[in-house]
C-alpha cells in the first residue's frame, strides 16, 4: 500500500493519500449501497429459491428463461415500452414548449418568475399526493368526466383507472404531468445559455422564427436534450410509486410494468429468484443507458 | 432581439401562458379546494368550487391524530439527517475531486454519474437483506442510510462543480499561514460555498421527503412510516375520507412548497445541476 501512495504518476506529481481520506465516506457508502447489492442481485438471479431457502441451488440462466417466457413479463415489457416512450416524448414536447414560452422577451422578469413557479409545481409533489390527486380527478364521478361531458367529448362516465382499455393511458398521462417540469427547467437554463448573437445574425439573414428554432435553438440544445432523454428514460422505466398507487398494475395486468412486476414477484409472491432475474434485466438496460449518459456528460465537460 | 415589441404578440403569449398554466395548476387547485369540502360534495355533479359547507375540519382531524402527526415527525427527522449527512460527505468528496489529482478519479467520477441511472427497485431486494443484517429493519437508520445512495451523487457533482469555481489561491492562502487542509476547507471553502450548499440541501430534502418505495418496503410498523407512505395508507384504510386524504396531502406537500417558493433560484440550480452544468 505504502508503495502506491508514495509513488509518482506519469506527470511527475506526487500521489497523495489525502484525497482518499476525504473520499473514504463516499467510497464506503458506494461499496455498501451500490457494488455489493449489485453483486448480490446478480448472484440471486442465478440461484433457485434464494432468501427463503438456506441452501439455494445454482440454476444458471433458468430464472432468466422463466422470466423471459412469462406471459406477464411480456405484457409488462409491452406496457413499459408504451409508458416510457409516450412519457418521454410528451415530456420533451411539453417541456420544450413551456420553456420557449417562458423564455420570451415580451414579458418582464417578474411575470415570467410567477409563471415559472406555477409551471414547475408538479415537480414538488410526492408520488402518493399525485396519485390521490389524479384518482380524484379521474374518478367516474370526477371533474375530468364532468368536463368531457360538458364539452360533449364523452357521453358516459369513464372509470379511467379501472378500465382495461384506458388505464395505461391514464397512468401515462399522470406520469407526463408529474415529470415535464424537470425538462422545462433544464431546457430553460439551456435556452438562457444560447448567445443572442446567433439569433441576431439569423434575423439579419431573414430567417423566420420557425427556421431559427430548427437551425439554432434545437442544435444548441442538443446536448442537454440528449442527457435529459437518457435520464428520463431510466427514471420512467423504474417508475413504481405512481403506478402502484393508482392502479397497482391492474386492472388484471393492463398497467403492469417492469417495476410493478419486480415488486410483485418479490414482495407479494416471494419469488425472489425470479424477481432478481427481472431486476437483472432492467439493470442491464439501464446500465447501457448509464454508460451512454456518463459518456455524454463527460464529453460536455 | 425581435425588433419592436408588438402588443398583440405580448397578448398572445400571455393568453398562451395562462391557458398552459391550467395543466399544472388546475389539479393542484382542485385538490386544495376539495380538501375543505364535506366528502359527498367532492364528487358533486355539477362540481362546486368553494363549498357552502367550507370547513377546516379535515385538517383538524389530521392535527388531532397522534398517529398521523408521527408520520410528519418521522419525515422531518429522516430528511434532516439525510440532508446533514449528504452535505458533510459531499463537501469532503467534492474537496477531493476539485483539489486533487489521483489514480481512479476518472472511474470514480463515472461511477458517481452512473448511479443516477441505477433503478432503486433493482436494489430493493439486496437492501432488504442488507438492512436486516445490519439490524436496521424498521428503523430510521434504514431509510437514512439507503437514501444517501440517491442524494450523494447529485450532491457530489454539484459541490465539485461549485468548488471548481472557487480559486485555489483561497485555500492555499490558509495553508501558507500554517493552517491545515481541513482548516482551509472548513473556514474558507465551506463559507464561500453557501449558495451551493443551500441548493444541494434543498434538493436533498425534497428527495428524502418525497421518497416512497424504500419507505414502504424497509419499514413495517405505523410508527415508523413517513408522510408519503402515511398518505398511501390513508388511501387503503379510509378510502372514503377523501377530504382527510386531501388535507394530509396538502400538509405533506407544504414543507417542499414553502422551501421552493422562498428559495426558487437555489432549487432550480439544484434541479438543473444533473443535466445542465457539471
Amino acid at each position: 500500500m505504502k508503495k502506491i501512495f508514495n509513488s509518482f504518476n506519469k506527470n511527475g506529481h506526487k500521489i497523495e493519500k489525502t484525497p482518499y481520506l476525504y473520499l473514504s465516506p463516499t467510497l464506503i457508502l458506494m461499496a455498501v449501497l451500490l457494488i455489493i447489492p449489485i453483486f448480490m442481485i446478480l448472484r440471486y438471479s442465478f440461484f433457485d429459491n434464494v432468501i427463503i431457502n438456506k441452501n439455494p441451488v445454482f440454476v444458471g440462466f433458468q430464472n432468466y428463461i422463466n422470466v423471459l417466457t412469462d406471459p406477464d413479463f411480456i405484457v409488462a415489457a409491452k406496457n413499459t415500452l408504451f409508458f416510457v416512450s409516450v412519457s418521454v416524448i410528451a415530456h420533451l414536447v411539453i417541456g420544450l414548449f413551456f420553456a420557449m414560452l417562458l423564455n420570451t422577451d415580451y414579458l418582464g422578469e417578474k411575470t415570467k418568475g410567477i409563471f415559472r413557479v406555477i409551471y414547475a409545481l408538479p415537480w414538488m409533489f410526492t408520488a402518493s399526493v399525485i396519485a390521490i390527486l389524479w384518482k380524484m380527478m379521474l374518478n367516474p364521478h370526477g371533474i375530468i368526466n364532468y368536463l368531457l361531458q360538458v364539452g360533449n367529448l364523452a357521453s358516459t362516465n369513464i372509470a379511467w383507472l379501472s378500465s382495461r382499455s384506458f388505464a395505461l393511458m391514464a397512468v401515462t398521462l399522470i406520469n407526463i404531468w408529474a415529470g415535464y417540469p424537470f425538462y422545462m427547467i433544464s431546457i430553460l437554463a439551456g435556452l438562457q445559455g444560447i448567445s443572442g448573437d446567433l439569433y441576431e445574425a439569423a434575423a439579419i439573414d431573414g430567417a423566420t422564427p420557425v427556421k431559427q428554432f430548427f437551425y439554432i435553438t434545437l442544435p444548441q440544445l442538443k446536448p442537454i436534450l440528449i442527457s435529459l432523454l437518457t435520464l428520463d428514460f431510466v427514471w420512467t422505466i423504474q417508475q413504481f410509486a405512481l403506478i402502484w398507487l393508482t392502479t397497482g398494475g391492474g386492472p388484471i395486468n393492463a398497467t403492469e410494468t417492469f417495476s410493478t412486476y419486480i415488486y410483485k414477484q418479490a414482495f407479494s409472491r416471494y419469488q425472489y429468484s425470479q424477481a432478481s432475474a427481472s431486476a437483472g434485466i432492467v439493470l442491464f438496460i439501464c446500465t447501457i443507458l448509464a454508460i451512454f449518459y456518463a459518456r455524454q456528460q463527460k464529453a460536455r465537460t | 432581439m425581435y425588433g419592436k415589441k408588438k402588443w398583440y404578440i405580448k397578448m398572445l403569449i400571455i393568453i398562451a401562458l395562462l391557458l398552459g398554466a391550467l395543466f399544472p395548476a388546475f389539479p393542484i387547485l382542485w385538490m386544495f379546494l376539495n380538501s375543505f369540502k364535506p366528502n359527498p360534495e367532492i364528487f358533486a355533479w355539477p362540481p362546486t368550487w368553494i363549498s357552502k359547507a367550507f370547513s377546516i375540519r379535515p385538517y383538524l382531524a389530521i392535527l388531532q391524530s397522534p398517529e398521523k402527526l408521527r408520520f410528519f415527525f418521522n419525515s422531518y427527522l429522516i430528511s434532516f439527517f439525510v440532508v446533514a449527512l449528504t452535505l458533510v460527505i459531499s463537501i469532503l468528496a467534492a474537496y477531493a475531486f476539485s483539489r486533487f489529482e489521483f489514480p481512479g478519479k476518472g472511474i470514480l467520477n463515472t461511477m458517481i454519474i452512473s448511479v443516477q441511472a441505477v433503478p432503486p427497485i433493482t436494489l430493493l431486494i439486496p437492501y432488504l437483506g442488507l438492512v436486516v443484517t445490519l439490524r436496521l429493519y424498521n428503523t430510521y437508520g434504514a431509510l437514512i442510510l439507503t437514501y444517501l445512495l440517491f442524494t450523494l451523487p447529485y450532491a457530489i457533482l454539484m459541490m465539485t462543480a461549485y468548488m471548481n469555481t472557487l480559486p485555489q489561491e483561497l485555500d492555499e492562502a490558509v495553508m501558507i499561514d500554517g493552517g491545515s487542509r481541513i482548516k482551509a476547507l472548513w473556514y474558507v471553502l465551506v463559507p464561500t460555498s453557501v449558495p451551493g450548499l443551500v441548493s444541494v440541501g434543498m434538493y436533498t430534502f425534497m428527495r428524502a421527503w418525497n421518497e416512497y418505495l424504500f419507505a414502504l418496503t424497509l419499514t413495517k410498523t405505523n410508527d415508523m412510516r413517513t408522510v408519503p407512505v402515511g398518505i398511501s395508507l390513508l388511501m387503503g384504510q379510509h378510502a372514503y375520507e377523501w377530504n382527510q386524504m386531501l388535507a394530509m396531502s396538502v400538509m405533506g406537500s407544504f414543507p417542499v412548497l414553502i422551501l421552493f417558493l422562498f428559495f426558487q433560484k437555489y432549487f432550480i440550480a439544484g434541479m438543473t445541476a444533473g443535466s445542465v452544468k457539471h
